[in-house]
């Protein structure tokens, strides 16, 4: 007599997997990693290495020793949000913040409200904002992008475009004057500019963009929403005075905005659940992040506008219902 | 073709591995026991109208239907009535059926068993549903609610389409296909007969882009039947839903909780219109079917022929036996099909195939969190949220799954299928499904 096994159905499976997601997600970040190698050196390696190892660290030793529990550390979700975390920092943070920053993210953001899957806001973020807050000058003084050319303590730091230009502002300067001062649009593309180290290269975020569209990671609705909203947003503002407010060129390429709408929004765990929702929260991101970098005190606004639409998300879940069958009244039949 | 036709939200594209397509129906003899449960159709079970030690032939009535949503079943082959007793169904359950000794193969004498294509219809509507009724005929496509009760739809509505479904979206399945390209003529006239019964003058038959041949086939043979169209279809499952077609080929939406006569549609499988053929026709009754043994190990991927009540171990040993690698039967096909514990029990009505896993393909892998990709919102071809309403029944609360329309959930288990956290979210949906429909019966009865 055989023994069979009894189970309900399905009885096959799809291919898809967590690992494969986040691993997936990992691959689409290579371009990014590249880049930020190539100009910032040696101390981007280090910087990459360092929050990845920090944690995957964090989240095998908490679930080892608080929440004795399996480890999750393969399924790839750690070494994503390390990577997140080293994106979002400049490459001369020191050693020790780093660390201080994947504990923040894995052990407050993510594994405090119960791990993978459970975490309202984004984890990378929630370190970002903490490190931000906390030493504000070290997460401020951006090195220039110089490649291996220089070693490994002798950096030359300075602000970024978007501080560049929210100080002139500030100043009374205008617009004209100002971009005379800031990198070539040219340079933003490929990442010749200051900044965390993650979200110089347009390019080469887009290129990780595409990637997980195409694979079915993420879909088009966060990014194209919000970026929609920044562009629509900041033409109306430049259209009004164009020496007053920079264009939406500018505030696409610069800062945090594509490495935000491409990887940090469209985090599948932080973001709403139907595509209706999805188009409301980037748009909320989009907004929000304008409001901060144009009247904010700060120069970039992006990670705060993403953790405030995070905390909005149960709302939109509940609001925003995906189209359901035979809801609409059908057709009518005479009889 | 220009762009194909298929249904508006979800789907998922398993993979196909039709493995026994271009197995011609091979006609299985019949067993030397039988085993006939007697709850085959959904709806009351039948009751008994024959004694143990009684003499039957082929054909002849075994029991008799008890309530309005019930059928009879007609004896499958000829002998002596052994026992009326517990039987094992494919459930898993013990069922009362009738087991029968066969002795020889004597049918009735009112069936033509000629070869003959009868295509003249001398009957009134009334006359076929009356003869699709006591002919015992149920869905064949698994879901076997009895056939006549569809053919007569309720004061109030009218049908305008009759849609003949030939999707077979489930993988693995094959006996719709093999019964297009080889019965087809007799499927044409099934067709005529259910359109004359229902009073329509359109139908539809919809058949998946991934069979071409009986595409081809059909569409030949409809030539010259008024009335009557083959509609191509994209491959998407679950497309052999009936809601899913319906939107599929006519561009209908059923509203939610309402039948399909609701937007003037009849719905009925391919093997249905095959045996609405021969209950009218040929007067026979349904006692066998067309059933797919198949699987990656099978040595002779099959189509057979086979009377009800022939158990599965018989199907399987003219598939040339059973694998060694054997881990998991399946009654039915790999999306919605059910795991049987044992080769013993018979093939019904509803069975469409025996479907044997391997040890590989048996197991579910291990689950873990929800990581909120929503996938399982955009495959779901009803709209729900399966990972919301599996969460609400798995911690009890009820009144949320109902208000999230669990009981729309039609069961085909893309959202499983596709899960990356490989979460069981149809266990959790069925039980929710349950209890949620629990409570609906039960205020409508204190109401
Ligand atoms: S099983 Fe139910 S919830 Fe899951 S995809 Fe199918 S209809 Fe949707
Ligand atoms: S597919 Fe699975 S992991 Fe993704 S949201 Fe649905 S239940 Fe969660």
């Amino acid at each position: 007599m055989y023994k069979f096994t009894i189970s309900g159905s399905p009885h096959v499976k799809s291919d898809e997997s967590t690992k494969k997601i986040m691993y997936g997600v990992v691959f689409a970040m290579i371009p990014a990693m590249l880049v930020s190698i190539y100009f910032f050196g040696f101390q981007a390696i280090r910087v990459l290495v360092l929050a990845s190892i920090a944690c995957i660290f964090f989240e095998w030793i908490i679930q080892k020793y608080l929440i004795k529990g399996p480890s999750t550390i393969n399924d790839g979700s750690a070494l994503v949000t390390g990577i997140l975390l080293a994106f979002n920092v400049p490459s001369n943070l020191p050693s020790w913040m780093i660390i201080v920053g994947a504990l923040v993210a894995i052990g407050m953001a993510k594994m405090s409200f119960g791990g993978l899957g459970r975490n309202i806001f984004n984890p990378a973020l929630v370190a970002r904002v903490f490190l931000l807050i906390s030493f504000p000058v070290q997460m401020t003084s951006w090195p220039k992008p110089t490649g291996f050319s220089k070693g490994l303590t002798d950096v030359i730091t300075g602000p970024t475009p978007l501080g560049i230009v929210k100080e002139g502002l500030g100043a009374g300067k205008t617009m004209s004057e100002l971009r005379t001062e800031t990198p070539s649009y040219v340079q933003y593309l490929v990442g010749q500019t200051g900044g965390s180290i993650g979200e110089v290269s347009a390019i080469a975020l887009l290129l990780g963009g595409f990637y997980m569209l195409w694979k079915k990671i993420i879909t088009w609705h966060i990014p194209v929403s919000m970026l929609g909203t920044v562009i629509i947003f900041t033409a109306i503002l430049w259209g009004a005075n164009p020496e007053h407010y920079a264009d939406p060129a500018f505030h696409l390429l610069t800062g945090g905005m594509l490495l935000g709408a491409i990887f940090m929004a469209t985090d599948m765990v932080s973001s709403p659940m139907t595509h209706g929702g999805q188009l409301v929260y980037g748009f909320g991101i989009g907004v929000l992040t304008i409001l901060i970098r144009v009247w904010g005190a700060y120069p970039e606004g992006v990670s705060f506008a993403i953790l405030i639409m995070n905390a909005v998300v149960p709302l939109i879940n509940q609001g925003f219902k995906p189209k359901r069958f035979g809801i609409k009244p059908g057709i009518e039949i005479k009889s | 073709m220009g762009i194909l036709k298929t249904f508006a939200l979800g789907g998922v594209h398993p993979k196909e591995n039709k493995l026994s397509a271009n197995a011609a129906i091979e006609v299985l003899d019949p067993p030397k026991q039988a085993f006939i449960p007697l709850g085959q159709n959904l709806g009351a079970p039948s009751k008994p109208v024959v004694a143990r030690g009684e003499e039957v032939k082929t054909g002849q009535l075994l029991a008799e239907a008890s309530g309005f949503i019930s059928t009879p079943i007609h004896s499958p082959v000829s002998g002596k009535v052994f026992k009326i007793d517990n039987i094992l169904n494919a459930s898993g359950y013990k069922q009362l059926g009738i087991i029968i000794n066969v002795e020889g193969d004597e049918w009735m004498e009112d069936i033509d068993r000629s070869e003959d294509i009868v295509t003249n219809i001398d009957y009134s509507s009334e006359e076929i549903i009356d003869k699709i009724k006591k002919a015992g005929l149920v869905g064949m496509g698994g879901a076997t609610f009895p056939t006549y009760v569809k053919l007569m739809p309720p004061p109030g509505t009218k049908a305008e389409y009759l849609i003949i479904n030939g999707v077979e979206c489930e993988p693995y399945l094959t006996s719709d296909h093999r019964m297009m390209l080889e019965k087809g003529r007799e499927i044409v006239v099934g067709t005529q007969l259910l359109m004359k019964a229902l009073k329509v003058d359109k139908a539809i038959i919809g058949i998946e882009n991934n069979k071409p041949d009986a595409i081809s086939h059909l569409t030949e043979l409809v030539k010259n039947a008024e009335g009557i169209s083959v509609q191509a279809l994209k491959v998407q499952y679950p497309q052999g839903g009936e809601k899913q077609l319906i939107k599929a080929t006519v561009n209908r939406e059923v509203p939610s909780g309402k039948l399909p006569i609701s937007v003037g549609c009849v719905v009925q499988n391919v093997g249905t219109a095959f045996a609405v053929y021969e209950a009218v026709q040929k007067n026979k009754p349904l006692f066998e079917r067309v059933v797919t043994v198949t699987g990656k190990d099978v040595k002779k991927p099959s189509n057979f022929l086979v009377r009800i009540g022939t158990p599965v171990q018989q199907l399987i040993d003219a598939a040339e036996g059973l694998p060694e690698s054997t881990a998991k039967i399946i009654n039915g096909g790999p999306m919605m099909g059910k795991a049987i514990s044992s080769t013993e029990v018979p093939i019904v009505k509803g069975s469409s195939g025996i479907l044997i896993m391997k040890e590989e393909e048996a197991h579910r892998k291990t689950e873990s969190a929800c990581i909120r990709c929503s996938k399982c919102t955009y495959v779901c071809p009803m709209g729900l949220e399966p990972f919301l309403l599996s969460r609400v029944s798995r911690v009890g609360k009820f009144d949320i799954a109902e208000k999230e329309m669990i009981m729309d959930c039609i069961e085909c288990g893309s959202c499983q299928y596709t899960c990356p956290a490989n979460i069981p979210l149809l266990d959790y949906l069925r039980l929710g499904k349950n209890k949620t429909g629990a409570i609906i019966r039960s205020r409508g009865k204190t109401a």
